[in-house]
């Protein structure tokens, strides 16, 4: 019963359990975003009230959130892949992290841009340049600088390990991101943005971002592989196992 | 195995380093960088006087008055231990209200009225329907009285 896992790092025994993974990743992000939305929009109470009296606008939480929290989580994974990936001079991480990278400028923008829909409204500006909002601008120039750098170098193995730099540099702007407005002293850190709480969120609103949110993670997973696996078919077009592929597949 | 042990202690520091930088500039974000000024601060001029600034606080109650023009408002920002009046021409954010935090941008005039340019309305972490946050509602106005109110206490 040993099996070995280690085997799934070489690219040609990976490139088929992607492929069978990605249709149950792409059934349960289905099934998470339908009942999160749905719970968001029909079992959620119509307006706030306190001191934090928002009306149906203050919904788009159940988008800006996940992709927030999914923006910097994402980040640390593909900085994982690219010091792996360093150390270890696997082919497969590095080429893991280049998959995670989209997904996670994705989902930066997808935060920046709901978060300036939601701002409109509440604060009453689209953009301010809070430290929140502009270490998460930031956040998102390392993902595209990442992308960038690594398609600029024509030598694959030198643009992994450059680009892998680049991404464990950019690793200084997460914890920033979360302690810009959740910082231990409350009176030190000035900002527009209000801080997080998960316990302040009444249950109802809490349930659908986290439904929402591990339907983000099951579709960072199937876009992730997706990519992942026209990436390993590039890099490793001339060995056999791919050039078998194809001929099995009638496109060779 | 040398090489691997040595290419793992390299991201290994480098790690480290990347951790140490950002705890620095979190120590700077914190002492330094101001977003915005407490009216307290504004008082004792340590706030840019020629410039546009941000001056951040909480709206004093029953002190928002809308001029004859019709469309300038003026109020009162505090942090509970001074207080600034701010006039502001425009459409107030739909979460403007008295009591509440804001941010206002603009000058300070001669006359030590600030006059801003954009008021923001600030708002807490608490997502809660309204019965449930009106019971509530006390701990809160006590809660951000102290986040947004210290600080000039603190300066």
């Amino acid at each position: 019963m040993a099996s070995n896992w280690f085997r799934f790092a070489a690219p040609a025994s990976f490139y088929p359990l992607a492929g069978r993974l990605i249709p149950v990743f792409w059934i349960l992000t289905g099934v998470c975003l339908l009942v999160g939305l749905y719970w968001g929009f029909f079992q959620t109470p119509d307006q706030l009230g306190g001191s934090n009296a928002q009306k149906e606008y203050y919904r788009i939480i159940f988008i800006h959130v996940p992709a927030a929290w999914m923006s910097m989580w994402l980040y640390v994974v593909m900085v994982c892949w690219a010091a792996i990936g360093l150390v270890f001079n696997t082919r497969l991480s590095f080429m893991m992290a280049n998959a995670v990278a989209p997904t996670g400028a994705i989902f930066t923008f997808l935060a920046l841009w709901t978060g300036a829909f939601w701002g409109r409204p509440s604060w009453g500006t689209y953009w301010d340049w809070d430290p929140r909002l502009t270490t998460e601008l930031i956040l998102f120039f390392m993902y595209i600088g990442y992308i960038a750098l690594h398609s600029a170098i024509d030598d694959t193995r030198r643009a992994d390990r450059a680009a892998a730099l680049l991404a464990i540099v950019g690793l200084v702007m997460v914890p920033l991101i979360f302690w810009s407005v959740n910082c231990p002293d409350p009176n030190q850190c000035a900002a527009l943005h209000q801080r997080s709480n998960l316990t302040q969120i009444e249950g109802n609103i809490l349930f659908s971002m986290l439904a929402v949110t591990f339907g983000f993670w099951m579709y960072s997973f199937a876009t992730t592989l997706m990519r992942l696996r026209s990436i390993i078919l590039t890099r490793e077009a001339d060995n056999t196992w791919v050039q078998e592929l194809l001929v099995k597949g009638g496109r060779a | 195995m040398k090489a691997r042990q040595k290419r793992l202690v390299f991201v290994g520091l480098a790690i480290v380093g990347v951790g140490a930088a950002s705890a620095l500039a979190l120590s700077a974000l914190n002492s330094n960088i101001s977003y915005f000024f407490s009216p307290s601060q504004v008082m004792a001029s340590e706030a840019p006087a020629e410039h546009v600034f941000r001056l951040g606080g909480l709206v004093t109650p029953g002190t928002v008055a809308r001029q004859e023009d019709g469309l300038t408002v003026k109020f009162d920002v505090t942090d509970n231990a001074e207080t600034v009046t701010v006039a502001y021409t425009g459409i107030l954010p739909d979460l403007f209200s008295e009591g509440q935090g804001v941010v206002t941008k603009g000058r300070l005039g001669a006359d030590g009225v600030f006059y801003a340019e954009e008021v923001l309305a600030k708002h807490d972490e608490e997502y809660m329907p309204p019965e449930v946050a009106d019971t509530l509602q006390t701990a809160h106005v006590e809660g951000i009285v102290e986040s947004m109110g210290a600080r000039g206490a603190s300066n």
